[in-house]
């Protein structure tokens, strides 16, 4: 490349001239001009010629800043430039240095440091203030240790501008290097009793920033502070003050009292909103446990929200979100305004709106609520829609159904909630379906007439977001189908031709629910039928028998919906048993031949019980006396296991079960399995992609021994078909079916009986009585129903304690500034024995005596505090100047005299503890 | 405190950044995007203020112009929409009866503006520079 000449500083394109031709680029062309650009650049900046090379530098910052361009490369260009004696392009240097530079990563910011130690001590304000900017942007640890000096000069620089600049410059540079704390923090200080707004706002906002980490090193302060409180009438200011009171006042309960009051002046008389809602801020978060200042913020709170303006009301809907968590009848009695929120035009207030309407939900009013929300959810946008529901459900959901008092009002609102048009939230209410079985005995036989309007109805299986929901629907169909009324009628739902737009693993929970419902009407057949040998009858009496048995044995919930139920209900004769055989069978019959292993292999497990029970039940009714064989004769024996495998109730499994669950010899759970990535890597199969595995001789599967052994490894392979296909071509990285409890099971059944053969299911069972045993107690005259949970459930995960080391090193150096300070204070306050002998022995002396007296003893033991200090640190400088603020301390005693008496013994023993233990912060006693 | 300063013309294009919290250049595109993305949609009368990644970010419209000022949750939301509307007035002041072409023109006097922001009020300017 060639060296710059001078044609290209003459032709050089100044910033304006890029603008403009970036502006005039056709869409599109736009990258290609500026890599045009930027080669340009490149060359111009290695000139020598200072003019040239700050117009580059400039273009360059321009692109950086507003097209996202690199300029790291350049960095050493600014460094260069920096040092120019024009202060423009010492301005363009420092720009792009404060814009581009990474404090961690920028290697030549520590060849700035000499430039930026010239500057801040030039004569020239604008040099010093450009230095000042720049080293507050690129502040790094060797910068602030190196530059510590020059800072501490400027922060009692005589020129506002500088001072304020250098005061919000230490900032950084106590963040970057704590032990510049030890050196600059008297000025600060010294600072905050500055007349010039300027200079007490950047203190203020310095503190405000400095309080946030540690605020209790900043204890010591607080009466300077409230001073600029009670005479400071510029709005920012006083809401940086009172950022800073939210900090303080918690730790302090003396200081709360004195500033609420100052504080509900400002928010009664204040018509500046930001300022008001800052007061209505702290008082909620900080100093709530004064009662009335809390109702006052809440009134001002009200005000906020019937305003038009929507920021206002915001805001209004998050103080209250403040208060909710303290005190939620505050917020009860804004409901009105609340419930408004929720249809209010903008997403952010309707959700805001939510959160406070779910802060409130209590077991009393759970169901108003709900039905509010729902209504809302009804005629809002699908977007807010799901959010009500997704609350609503979270809610409710909350620590084991804590607010639900109702199950059966709220396994109701489950399949209200499912039907919600825009409802996407299937998967959640499908856990809480299923949750609820599990865990609510008294909620099944609602749930199971829920499951049931869900199941039967044709339109729902078209919509895939349903999908989640009616799995659960058919599991719960299928695993309490005792409860049901109407058997033939669920099995008439499952099989529905519809169902063929389900997703095979949900299909397959259908067949496999289909599967519990047959074996169900079989297994009541086969009890009916041994009666009726043990009784001898007619076929007719058998019919009513059965009639009663089975209106028995359904347990018929008499809800006075209609008695005529019973009638509806299904006759378990043969004939009809039969038909549901036939219709299951004729059903059934194709899928044998899916795709799908799942689908294939619960349905090939239901044919092969027809298979066995058929002969049977056509012998029956052939009058098979004499046509008995000896497979018949077993039949209803299998029937019986399997019904009894499937009748044990399942019951939720706790969080740590699998942590009981002893590792098997061999395997070893912590290895890498980086290489398995590899593999899988190749073959992201969708869920949906085939697997054809015919097993034949499952179709041929006749004799009950077979079935047995199926029945048993059909557990086994309880995994969705990519699994199956995982497992088969990379057997290595799987459990022998031996291990497998380790293997998680797919979807509903947590523990199935079927497993029991293996101890570790065993302890699990166990497990899952003994919290049977160990439900919520019922604390309401109507008892709840038993929520089974585990004590061990929840898995608290200790946060962990993020103190930043940097910021504990800052309050650290700032203890012991101020601390050093305050020892000096208490110990000549124990030189000065009247003082509290005046407080406890002369409290009948007239009040202006002791007023006078004790300001004066007050002032004087400040001087001394003063005095001390300088002499500590030999600045030279009195920490505090008494001359203007002599006046106002008095006004002030005034003001607290009777205070002072009051609590004058108090005060005496308040302060010899003090001397004992000096480490506490301690706050200067005319804050009593 | 205030983590930066975006100003974007309604047709997404940015105007001036101002990052007071280190952001790499990949995150900087990628918060403006998003960001852009969030406010330019959102229809005129709604309340200003968007939560963003546990912040707040405070926006007004002037003109064709969008002021994005990032900041902390517990910061005064009012106070920003003072300081974004001191800065508008401060901004016409300086190029007397700003607009947007202005701006665009005189990025490079950024720093001005901050000049001329500090002598009309020292608020904000220390607003600016306490964030820094």
């Amino acid at each position: 490349m060639t060296g710059p000449s001078l044609m290209d500083s003459l032709f050089q394109r100044s910033i304006d001239d890029l603008i403009k031709a970036l502006r005039l680029t056709p869409p599109g062309t736009e990258t290609a001009f500026v890599a045009k650009a930027i080669d340009e650049i490149r060359r111009e900046i290695k000139s020598t010629d200072p003019h040239t090379k700050a117009a580059a530098l400039q273009k360059l910052t321009y692109l950086h800043s507003l097209h996202g361009l690199d300029m790291s490369w350049a960095a050493f260009h600014s460094v260069e430039l920096s040092s120019s004696s024009a202060h423009s392009h010492k301005r363009t240097a420092y720009l792009s240095a404060a814009l581009a530079f990474n404090p961690a990563t920028t290697d030549v910011i520590l060849l700035l440091t000499h430039q930026l130690r010239k500057d801040l001590s030039s004569p020239n304000v604008h040099d010093v203030s450009l230095a000042l900017s720049t080293l507050s942007s690129i502040c790094n640890t060797d910068l602030a240790r190196d530059l510590t000096p020059e800072l501490f000069t400027l922060l009692s620089s005589s020129k506002v501008t500088v001072r304020k600049k250098a005061i919000a410059t230490v900032l950084r540079v106590f963040e970057c290097y704590p032990d510049a704390v030890r050196v600059c923090f008297k000025r600060v200080v010294e600072n905050l009793e500055n007349s010039d707004l300027g200079i007490l706002s950047a203190v203020v906002g310095l503190f405000c920033e400095l309080t946030e980490n540690e605020p209790r090193s900043y204890l010591p302060l607080a009466p300077e502070f409230y001073k600029i409180l009670v005479d400071c009438k510029n709005n920012w200011v006083l809401i940086k003050v009172l950022k800073i009171f939210a900090k303080l006042a918690p730790l302090e309960p003396r200081l709360g009292k004195r500033v609420v009051e100052p504080i509900c002046e400002i928010m009664k008389t204040m018509g500046a909103k930001s300022l008001v809602f800052e007061c209505v801020r702290t008082i909620l978060t900080s100093l709530s446990e004064h009662d009335s200042a809390v109702k006052l913020a809440v009134s001002k709170v009200r005000e906020f929200l019937s305003e038009d303006d929507p920021n206002l009301k915001y805001l209004g809907l998050q103080a209250l979100a403040i208060v909710a968590q303290k005190d939620i009848l505050a917020v009860v009695e804004n409901k009105d305004l609340v419930v408004k929120a929720l249809s209010d035009s903008d997403l952010n207030i309707r959700l805001e709106a939510l959160r406070l309407v779910m802060c409130m939900v209590s077991e009393d009013n759970v169901m108003e609520i709900c039905r509010i929300l729902i209504s809302h959810a009804l005629k809002s946008d699908p977007e807010f829609c799901n959010e009500i529901l997704g609350f609503i459900l979270l809610t409710c959901g909350r620590n084991y159904y804590e607010v639900v008092f109702d199950f059966d009002w709220y396994v109701l609102f489950l399949g209200e909630m499912a039907r919600v048009p825009h409802c996407q939230k299937g998967d959640e209410i499908a856990t809480q379906l299923i949750d609820i079985g599990m865990r609510v005995k008294d909620a099944r036989s609602q749930l199971v007439n829920v499951a049931r309007e869900l199941v039967i109805d044709p339109a729902l299986l078209g919509n895939p977001f349903m999908h989640a929901v009616l799995s659960a629907a058919a599991w719960v169909s299928g695993e309490y189908i005792k409860l049901s009324r109407n058997p033939f009628e669920i099995m008439e739902a499952l099989l529905q031709p519809r169902t063929s737009l389900l997703n095979p693993s949900v299909r397959a929970i259908y067949i496999h629910s289909a599967f519990k419902v047959l074996m169900f009407c079989v297994h009541s057949y086969l009890k009916l039928n041994g009666e009726e040998s043990l009784i001898p009858s007619t076929l007719i009496d058998s019919e009513l028998v059965s009639d009663v048995e089975v209106d028995d044995h359904n347990m018929i919930v008499t809800n006075g919906q209609a008695p005529s139920a019973s009638s509806v209900t299904h006759h378990l004769t043969q004939e009809s048993l039969l038909a549901l055989v036939n219709l299951v069978e004729i059903n059934l019959g194709p899928l044998a031949g899916s795709n799908e292993v799942e689908v294939l292999e619960r349905s090939t497990n239901v044919l092969g019980l027809i298979k066995l029970i058929k002969p049977m039940l056509l012998g029956s009714l052939n009058d098979g006396e004499g046509d008995q064989t000896k497979g018949e004769l077993k039949a209803p024996e299998t029937v019986k296991l399997i019904f009894d495998s499937y009748s044990e109730d399942l019951g939720p499994v706790s969080v740590n079960a699998q942590e009981k669950v002893p590792i098997p010899n061999g395997l070893v759970l912590k290895e890498n399995l980086d290489d398995l990535e590899e593999i899988c890597g190749d073959m992201k199969l969708p869920l949906l992609t085939s697997f054809s595995l015919v097993r034949s001789q499952f179709a041929e599967a006749s004799n009950s021994a077979e079935w047995q052994g199926k029945e048993e490894s059909e557990l086994s392979t309880e995994s969705t078909s990519l699994l199956a296909e995982h497992r088969k071509r990379h057997g290595l990285y799987y459990l022998s079916p031996g291990n497998r409890v380790t293997t998680s099971n797919d979807y509903p059944p947590a523990h199935d009986p079927n497993d029991k053969a293996i101890d570790e299911d065993e302890d699990l069972a166990k497990l899952t009585e003994k919290s049977l045993v160990t439900g919520k107690k019922p604390s309401q005259s109507k008892p709840r129903p038993m929520v089974v949970k585990f004590d061990d459930g929840e898995v608290t995960t200790v946060a962990t304690n993020r103190t930043e080391v940097k910021a504990g090193l800052i309050s650290g150096a700032v203890n012991e500034v101020l601390l050093g300070d305050e020892a000096t204070t208490s110990s000549s306050s124990r030189r000065k024995p009247p003082k509290s002998r005046r407080g406890t022995g002369d409290s009948n002396v007239s009040i202006t005596e002791s007023k006078s007296d004790a300001s004066k003893i007050d002032q004087s033991e400040h001087s001394k505090a003063g005095l001390g200090g300088s002499k500590h640190n030999g600045h030279g400088k009195e920490r505090r100047r008494r001359n203007s603020g002599k006046d106002k301390e008095h006004d002030r005693k005034d003001e607290h005299k009777s205070e002072s008496v009051a609590h004058g013994k108090h005060r005496s023993r308040h302060r010899a503890d003090k001397a004992v233990e000096a480490q506490a912060p301690v706050i200067p006693d005319f804050l009593l | 405190m205030i983590h930066f300063v975006l100003l974007i013309s309604r047709q997404g294009k940015v105007r001036l950044t101002k990052w007071y919290s280190p952001y790499s250049q990949k995150e900087r595109t990628k918060v403006i995007r998003e960001l852009s993305g969030m406010i330019l949609t959102r229809a005129p009368k709604l309340c200003n203020f968007v939560e963003w990644r546990g912040y707040k970010v405070v926006y007004k419209r002037y003109a064709s112009l969008y002021f994005c000022m990032c900041i902390d949750q517990d910061d005064n939301e009012l106070e920003v929409l003072e300081i974004i509307h001191h800065f508008v007035e401060i901004l016409d002041r300086y190029f007397g009866s700003v607009c947007e072409l202005d701006l665009i023109f005189n990025f490079h006097k950024d720093s001005l503006v901050e000049a001329a922001k500090e002598q009309a009020s020292s608020i904000s300017n220390m607003i600016a520079q306490a964030t820094k």
